[in-house]
């Protein structure tokens, strides 16, 4: 067992490590030249706060980030990225210019930020650090447990968002080709002979 | 046997039912419809009147004083619907009902082929029933509804032939004339309220003591005594309705209306509603020596000087309009001397000889096919003999022959003024006195113009001149019984005996009333009486100039009148009355009104609120589109700078 | 000993959200990039919540997380649908041939 409130020297390399990992290759989305490369680092992103978030004790979630996120939206950005002919050159005009000013605009937020999270206020003093959760606890289905109960509502809400979101994704972009065949059964069904056939009369023609 | 409550109520009810049915499905029920529903109407409510009349004067009912209906109760102040019955209200009901029911039945042949002919029946029959709550009410807050009632009808049938431009202007003078008197009813209304928290009748005559003493400061500094005050301002209500000078104005230009209504509304019922309220008011008036002072000298002044004006008047309705306002003179005299009774005695004998004459007027216009200028008639007695020899006895009982209905009213109230004691008494007397003098004038002018002398019509017109249909006369007929002997059979009932007991006070020290009942000694000494010099031969006087100026020697006249040119022009412009209206109070209305509109419409309200304030979001809007640039990026920035600025808020401040 | 508090976590996410908002006023010209970064914020606020989650002890943070995920995923379907279907007609993705905002 660990010892309460004490964090092992382990915990604290893997934070760090993946912490680093995570703001390098955060910085490395918004720099890179190919968007294609800026997803990929998305995807280690990702990666590497899952890491953190599951020694958050979030194993669900972690590993819902990693299925539902790298390997669903992330997949579908670089789908996108890659569908569309995109002209790298053009976007990247004026990041240089722009460049001192997102610097600026980010560091105003950060240390607003950070007089924020290093004031008083979310200091939590040592005892309420939380126990480490025993061996036989599931965080799945605890935070099952929650949702269908509690949140119910919210959670149908989220499906039905999802559903939402579904159609429209497919009606925006489904094209109507017009040159595609095919049938209509009912029109099939409706037909009658009259519609079809025409008889003609016409006398035999005679022998040479 | 109904109950009373029940016959009340069906008096006025069964009017109104007569006028909505006309009203409302005129276009179904047809013309003959129409005057079917409203003549049984108005008969069923003067058949009950006559009942009621006959319970009150012979049977001697108990004076009935209750409310039928609540309509609210605000601040302890009750707002009721209720009748009071007593020899006053009786007497008034059958008179209205009479005299609109012959009205009624009058106009099936006047407004024969007139396209309004269900609307004029809705309305008359709506007059009815106004006038009858009028004169039932035991409230005052009735009391003003009957008068604003009457008024709006009055205003619609004046502008009956609303495509007539002068109708139109007539009707809005009457409209805003009325106002004048009505904002002063309505404070006296309020004043009464005031002090005494009720609206009712007799609550309020019970408290009038205390008014007596109590004054109030309508201008600062000068202190008026309550009561006096009240009873002005209430006069100045009925100067309005019953068109006293100077908001006499109306009258005249009323008689664009149709001649039934000049007839009844106009002669007969409504303008005498400023006398029967006053009457109505007796004990208030008579606690105010002031009020009554200005009562009689108004009365006065409007009872000699519009006679004047009767004289040089050449249209046959306006004559019998001038007549009208000098009659109702001599009912305010009346009042002012404190023989109330005797107003209300001369004002039923006026309903019945003054609507006869109107009556005659109108069928003799119908004979001229609407040619109103007696200029332009003459020797038509021998066309229309009914119609002559009613307005013969018309015209004798207004200008008081002995023993006509006029004779005894006119005669009480000369009596009367001569022993009022009130301030202005005298000169009252001599007003009323020179007013049989020229009441006799003019209407004989008119009389010997219209009916004697050389036809001066033109030929076309005297081709078709013949006697009206019986519509037209039998009205005539039945209104020239009562205009010849009413007076004989009712004086003694109406003005000497307990008729009016409770319904009209007089005090000990106003003692007019008490010296005509020490004159009186039954009707057929009273006519004796007459044939001493006096009133009688004033009028007889007048008669006679009028004999010898317009049929002895028609000449005359011309010769007077060039030589008398600056009072014949005062008459003429009737006292320029009208031009001083509308040279100050129209003017100034006027100005006013533009002054408001340039700067108070036109700058302050649809320049700087309504317009200025869209041009202010305007231009605002125009400077901050320049934000919106349609750029995305633009729109993120904004948003984090908003996000940065909001959480340096919070951290920072 | 080196302890790991809540504020290591909330200044990582800190660091993470300037990041991503640096990288929306850099990348102004690139839709694709500007999605991304919003999915970094979105990653961030996340991670806060896991840790007040953690920290508190409490597992409405967890969920709230679960629903962000859902409206991050929704929201992602459709702006890259949106995407598709500006590319299609203007064979663009810069923001700056995105003016219809402005007519």
């Amino acid at each position: 067992m660990l010892p309460t409130g004490e964090v092992t020297m382990i915990e604290a390399v893997i934070f760090y490590f993946f912490a680093i990992s995570t703001v390098i290759s955060a910085t490395a989305v918004v720099t890179v030249r190919n968007p294609v490369h800026a997803a990929l680092f998305l995807v280690l992103t990702f990666f590497t706060s899952a890491v953190i978030w599951m020694s958050l004790e979030a194993e669900f979630l972690a590993i819902i980030l990693v299925l539902v996120y790298v390997g669903a939206v992330m997949v579908l950005f670089i789908f996108v990225v890659m569908m569309l002919d995109i002209n790298v050159a053009r976007l990247r005009e004026g990041f240089v210019r722009y460049l001192p000013l997102g610097l600026l605009v980010a560091a105003i937020m950060l240390g607003l930020m950070l007089s924020v999270v290093t004031s008083d206020v979310f200091v939590l003093d040592a005892g309420s650090e939380p126990l480490p959760k025993p061996a036989d606890y599931s965080n799945t289905e605890a935070l099952g447990g929650v949702l269908y109960t509690d949140y119910v509502f919210a959670f149908e809400i989220a499906a039905v968002i999802l559903l939402v979101a579904i159609i429209a994704a497919i009606s925006l972009t489904m094209r109507k080709r017009e040159k595609t065949k095919y049938q209509v059964p009912s029109d099939q069904i409706k037909v009658r002979k009259a519609d079809r056939l025409r008889i003609v009369k016409m006398p035999s023609e005679e022998k040479r | 046997m109904v109950s009373m409550e029940f016959v009340y109520l069906a008096i006025p009810l069964a009017s109104l039912a007569g006028a909505l049915i006309a009203g409302f499905f005129g276009k179904q029920i047809g013309r003959s419809g129409a005057h079917f529903v409203t003549i049984s109407g108005v008969a069923v409510s003067f058949i009950l009147s006559l009942l009621v009349l006959h319970d009150v004067a012979f049977e001697g009912a108990p004076i009935y004083n209750q409310s039928v209906y609540t309509w609210m109760i605000s601040d302890g102040i009750r707002f009721e619907v209720g009748f009071l019955i007593d020899g006053l209200t009786a007497l008034m009901m059958a008179v209205v009902t009479g005299v609109s029911l012959m009205v009624h039945i009058y106009t099936i042949g006047y407004m024969r082929d007139d396209d309004g002919y269900q609307r004029f029946f809705s309305y008359i029959s709506l007059f009815t029933f106004s006038m009858l709550m009028l004169v039932m009410s035991n409230n005052f807050l009735q009391l003003f509804f009957g008068w604003e009632a009457v008024g709006l009808v009055s205003y619609l049938l004046i502008g009956f032939w609303f495509k007539r431009e002068t109708a139109i202007y007539a009707n809005l003078k009457a409209f805003l004339v009325n106002r004048v008197g009505d904002f002063g009813f309505l404070l006296g209304i309020a004043v009464l309220l005031m002090f005494t928290g009720s609206l009712d009748y007799y609550e309020v005559f019970a408290r009038a003591d205390t008014m007596v003493a109590a004054t109030m400061q309508v201008i600062p500094g000068l202190d008026w005594s309550v009561i006096t005050l009240a009873c002005i301002l209430l006069f100045i209500g009925a100067m309005g309705k019953s068109a006293q000078v100077p908001l006499h104005v109306w009258l005249p230009d009323s008689m664009e209306g149709p001649t039934p209504i000049s007839a009844l509304i106009h002669a007969a019922t409504m303008v005498t509603a400023g006398i029967f309220m006053v009457a109505r008011m007796s004990p208030l008036f008579e606690l105010s020596t002031t009020a009554l002072s200005v009562v009689i000298v108004i009365g006065a002044t409007t009872a000699f000087f519009m006679g004047l004006v009767g004289i040089v008047q050449n249209d046959i309705k306006r004559v019998v309009a001038y007549s009208t306002l000098s009659q109702l003179g001599y009912m305010t005299v009346a009042l002012g001397a404190s023989a109330y009774s005797a107003a209300i005695f001369h004002l039923m004998t006026h309903a019945f000889f003054k609507a006869l004459l109107f009556l005659a007027a109108g069928s003799v216009i119908i004979a001229m096919h609407h040619e109103q200028d007696i200029r332009k008639m003459g020797g038509l007695k021998k066309y229309m003999p009914i119609t002559y020899w009613v307005s013969l006895i018309g015209s004798l009982a207004l200008i008081g022959f002995p023993g006509s209905a006029g004779y005894f009213s006119k005669d009480a109230i000369l009596i009367a003024t001569k022993n009022a004691d009130v301030w202005g008494a005298g000169y009252a007397y001599m007003a009323v006195l020179l007013g049989v003098f020229v009441t006799a004038f003019y209407s004989f002018r008119m009389f010997f113009l219209v009916f004697h002398g050389e036809e001066r019509m033109d030929e076309h017109t005297r081709a078709h001149l013949h006697e009206t249909p019986a519509v037209v006369t039998v009205p005539l007929i039945l209104l020239a019984i009562p205009s010849a002997i009413i007076g004989w059979l009712t004086i003694e009932t109406v003005l000497f005996s307990d008729f009016f007991d409770r319904a009209i006070i007089v005090f000990e020290e106003h003692g007019a009333m008490a010296a005509v009942a020490e004159a009186f000694q039954g009707p057929a000494n009273f006519v004796l009486h007459g044939l001493a010099p006096g009133p009688t031969w004033l009028a007889a006087l007048g008669v006679i100039g009028a004999w010898y100026i317009y049929l002895k020697n028609p000449q005359l006249s011309n010769r007077i009148k060039s030589k008398v040119e600056w009072l014949y022009r005062l008459l003429d412009n009737k006292y320029y009355f009208d031009r001083f209206n509308e040279t100050v109070f129209a003017a100034t209305a006027r100005g006013v009104g533009q002054v408001l509109w340039r700067l108070g419409d036109a700058l302050m309200i649809d320049g700087l609120i309504v317009n200025g304030s869209a041009r202010l979001v305007g231009w605002f809007s125009g400077v901050v589109r320049h934000v919106q640039t349609g750029y995305l990026n633009h729109y993120a920035f904004a948003m984090i700078s908003g996000l940065i600025l909001l959480l340096g808020w919070v951290v920072l401040g | 000993m080196m302890t790991l508090t809540l504020s290591h976590y909330l200044i990582l996410a800190a660091v993470l959200f300037s990041i991503s908002i640096a990288g929306i006023v850099i990348n102004r010209k690139n839709i694709i990039i500007l999605l991304m970064s919003i999915e970094l914020m979105l990653l961030s606020v996340n991670l806060n919540f896991i840790a007040f989650s953690h920290y508190l002890d409490d597992l409405a943070g967890q969920v709230f997380v679960f629903f962000i995920l859902t409206v991050a995923a929704a929201e992602a379907a459709i702006g890259l649908a949106i995407l598709v279907v500006l590319f299609r007609n203007k064979r663009s993705i810069n923001v700056e041939d995105i003016k219809e905002l402005k007519w």
